[in-house]
């Protein structure tokens, strides 16, 4: 099942929820403000480590762009529009709003 | 996957669908609206559970008394939910725990499981809606 | 693939109608069908004629309108939320049409993928 999280980590708790939920080999994909959980070195990398252990974890470039996030936590693979649509082929979603 | 060619085989299909409460009542509508899309869907004789995570259980709170504020209140629907045949109602124990409340606050049912109980069924369904 | 989408949010207040526009582009250059585009909640809104934004900036509801002309998606508002917020058939994007909840059961039912989007 793929997960999408959209909220920024530091402001919601849908990423933090999120985790206690996922099954291994489950991906994550952040969207929207969601993508700020991958910056580099911000207070949910270990988390986001982690997770990455068990989990592929996939952010949306445009969104990355969009916010200047250049640098994101190793193992994060950032992916286009049509990476999104490639995941959902493979995949049933769970939209966490 | 093929694709589906007559009206009888549609009515054949029964899906996992999964709604989620995450968002505590009243402050917002979500699952005000939540419940009325659950209530509807009821009649399709799909396989319907719901999951209240997060600030979600306060919506099973009992004692809410909406009178003040001039909005419905609606936790008492949830007692009527397995009339509708939806009576896969569960409840994320932490989310119940960090909030200082059990089983006996709550206005229905339910089945209190783990957060890694309601990940697996969440990882069986068809469709997940989160409100 | 057949896709469902539901939209749960209003346009501009939220990314969700952009990210939701973007994915359904993205899935019809794929080659996949979006079946149907159901707005749900505040969602309604993107639904409305009378939007008119900066003419430097993307018009939503016309999106929406393109995507169901050239492209046959649906574009729904469901009945309840509608009435709510005072979205009728007067102010309805041309292709649009107003519905019931039954009709996104079917849409969930039928489809291989329902993906919502929302704040």
């Amino acid at each position: 099942m793929l997960h999408t999280i959209n909220k920024s980590p530091f402001g919601n708790s849908s990423f933090e929820t999120s985790s206690r939920f996922l099954q291994p080999g489950d991906p994550i994909l952040f969207i929207e403000d969601g993508v700020y959980a991958v910056q580099a070195n911000n207070k949910f990398s270990a988390a986001l480590n982690d997770i990455l252990k068990n989990n592929p974890v996939y952010a949306l470039a445009p969104d990355l762009n969009a916010r200047g996030i250049e640098e994101i936590t190793a193992g994060v693979k950032s992916i286009e529009y049509e990476g999104f649509v490639e995941l959902v082929e493979e995949h049933q979603v769970n939209s966490w709003l | 996957m093929g694709e589906i060619e007559s009206e009888s085989y549609d009515d054949e299909i029964v899906k996992k669908i999964m709604h989620v409460m995450r968002e505590a009542p009243h402050g917002t509508i979500y699952t005000y609206e939540g419940l009325e899309m659950i209530l509807i869907m009821a009649a399709y004789d799909q396989d319907i559970s719901v999951a209240f995570i997060d600030d979600g259980v306060y919506a099973l709170k009992k004692g809410q008394n909406t009178e003040g504020i001039e909005m419905k209140g609606f936790a008492k629907t949830f007692g009527a939910l397995d009339g509708y045949d939806v009576e896969k109602l569960y409840v994320d124990q932490i989310s119940l725990e960090e909030r200082g409340l059990t089983e006996d606050d709550l206005v229905v049912d339910v089945e209190i499981l783990s957060s890694a109980e309601i990940g697996k069924l969440m990882a069986e369904q068809d469709v997940v809606v989160h409100h | 693939m057949n896709i469902g989408i539901l939209l749960k949010e209003g346009p501009y207040n939220h990314q969700a109608a952009d990210t939701a526009y973007k994915f359904a582009e993205a899935a019809i250059k794929k080659g996949h069908t979006i079946d149907a585009v159901f707005f749900y909640n505040d969602g309604v809104i993107n639904a409305t004629k009378l939007m008119d934004p900066p003419q430097d900036d993307r018009h939503i509801a016309s999106r929406w309108a393109n995507l169901c002309q050239k492209h046959g998606v649906q574009m729904l508002a469901c009945i309840a939320a509608a009435k709510r917020r005072g979205i009728n058939d007067d102010v309805l994007i041309d292709c649009g049409s107003i519905t019931g909840l039954g009709n996104l059961t079917d849409i969930a039912i039928r489809n291989d993928r329902l993906i919502t989007f929302g704040d």
